[in-house]
């Protein structure tokens, strides 16, 4: 399984726990929908660039950085919108999706399919 | 009556058994080492200035067999061109007859000294794999071994690996020449190879050659030698010791070799079943080629199942939670985080 595929599916899968995990939250739990739908998508994106970024990178000190930031960044766009209330949740959000981002980052470092090696031809 | 000191006797018989290499571009240097059927000289090749080993039946008589033996060595190694199979370069007679090889002078140190001081488990499981890619080049040509043991390779300053003294290896598909007529077993010498119809070291024999059956000698005798050596890695000792050679080919054809975790606890459980697994006193119950070890030994480095070894449950979840410690963190950090805004948003 290539690595972009790797990020797909464990972003998608972190995104919907993480999207579920509002329902712990009663204020959320009429958004539930649309928290998991959003956040299914935040990890569907995530997942993928980080996955190309494995792909085209060997390291995993710079998948787990790179996984970092694209987490902190998309968390970020989902923080800016505010609830209902005018609230936002920087910390709420944001750190638990910078979470998941490592997470992603780590596994399409150790796993997954890297790019072929390079093929020496005298031609 | 004058007693001459031991360290001059010794040099004059260095002297007179140093070879005659007149009418030859090489430039005798000092010996190297002795062994059963010759000896091995650093020598300086005056034609290209450099530095090489000459390797030379150790009496000046004509021993036909030992002559044909040599020159077989020499043409077995120069099939094998391979980065971790010492390479030949050139073949000939000296002018007293017998007959020598040179070939790549190597600058390192033997297994059996590397391992004292570098006990490294995983840099030894690198080293074992680099020999194991070695013998398999040969068996793919067609070429066994048949007297592999830490003293027969060399580790170079770079890490790299030598598989040396091809001088009892066999081409599969080819008669080899007879055996020498006068055997030259050093009474107790159990690491010392054998000359005779037992080719080997007792200490790392297999079974087979323990009997003396040539017949049955195979690539599997090999991956027996290779599991001793992988028993050596793990125990820093030879899986069979004694006396006498005869003491211990007796243990080899007849004795279990002792479970290297009785000698050291910690040694993981896959490695001890692969090394006993390549050692199985029949060659069918020993892995079927070189690439089934050597892949078990990538997949025991890639921390993966091995096919010699059968995982409990908990050991299995133990490897897993070892190679994916930081997984777990993260997901555990990540569990904790999610905690803490439950109990901070109040509900």
């Amino acid at each position: 399984m290539s690595k972009p595929i790797i990020g797909l599916i464990i972003g998608g899968i972190l995104g919907v726990f993480d999207g579920l995990t509002a329902l712990f939250t009663p204020d959320a739990a009429p958004m539930i929908m649309e928290i998991v739908i959003g956040s299914t998508i935040k990890g569907l994106i995530g997942g993928i660039i980080i996955g190309y970024y494995a792909k085209k990178v060997q390291s995993l000190q710079k998948g787990l950085i790179f996984g970092f930031l694209i987490g902190l960044v998309l968390a970020f766009l989902i923080a800016a919108m505010p609830d209902a209330s005018g609230n936002h949740y920087w910390i709420e959000i944001m750190i638990p999706g910078s979470i998941v981002g490592l997470i992603v980052g780590y596994a399409t470092q150790k796993y997954g399919k890297g790019p072929e090696s390079a093929q020496t031809s005298a031609s | 009556m004058h007693n001459v000191p031991t360290a001059a006797v010794e040099h004059l018989r260095a002297v007179l058994d140093a070879p005659d290499l007149s009418g030859t571009k090489y430039r005798l240097v000092h010996r190297i080492a002795t062994g059963g059927m010759g000896s091995v000289y650093l020598v300086e090749d005056t034609s290209l200035d450099r530095k090489v080993a000459l390797k030379i039946i150790t009496t000046p008589v004509s021993s036909g067999n030992l002559a044909a033996r040599l020159i077989q060595e020499a043409r077995i190694v120069a099939r094998l061109e391979h980065p971790g199979i010492v390479p030949i370069h050139d073949v000939g007679t000296l002018v007293d007859g017998r007959v020598f090889y040179t070939m790549k002078y190597v600058q390192g140190r033997r297994l059996d000294e590397y391992t004292r001081q570098y006990r490294s488990l995983q840099n030894l499981l690198r080293l074992f794999q680099k020999i194991c890619e070695a013998v398999a080049f040969a068996h793919a040509n067609g070429v066994v071994h048949r007297d592999l043991k830490p003293e027969n390779i060399m580790v170079g300053s770079f890490g790299e690996v030598l598989v040396m003294d091809w001088g009892v290896a066999k081409v599969l598909t080819e008669s080899e020449p007879p055996p020498p007529a006068s055997p030259e077993q050093r009474a107790g010498d159990t690491t010392g190879t054998q000359q005779g119809t037992i080719l080997g070291t007792p200490a790392y024999m297999s079974p087979e050659q323990a009997r003396g059956d040539l017949a049955a000698l195979s690539d599997r005798t090999d991956i027996y030698a290779l599991g001793a050596i992988l028993y050596f890695l793990l125990t820093g000792r030879a899986p069979f010791d004694g006396g006498s050679s005869h003491e211990i080919r007796e243990k080899v054809l007849r004795e279990p070799p002792p479970q290297p975790r009785l000698f050291d606890p910690k040694i993981p459980r896959p490695l001890e079943a692969m090394a006993l697994k390549a050692m199985a006193k029949d060659p069918a119950g020993r892995y079927p080629g070189i690439a089934q070890l050597s892949s078990d030994v990538v997949r025991h480095l890639d921390g993966q199942t091995v096919s010699a070894y059968r995982e409990t449950l908990l050991e299995r979840v133990d490897r897993w939670v070892e190679k994916n410690r930081f997984l777990i963190f993260l997901i555990v950090a990540y569990l904790l985080m999610r905690v803490f805004t439950f109990l901070t948003m109040g509900r």
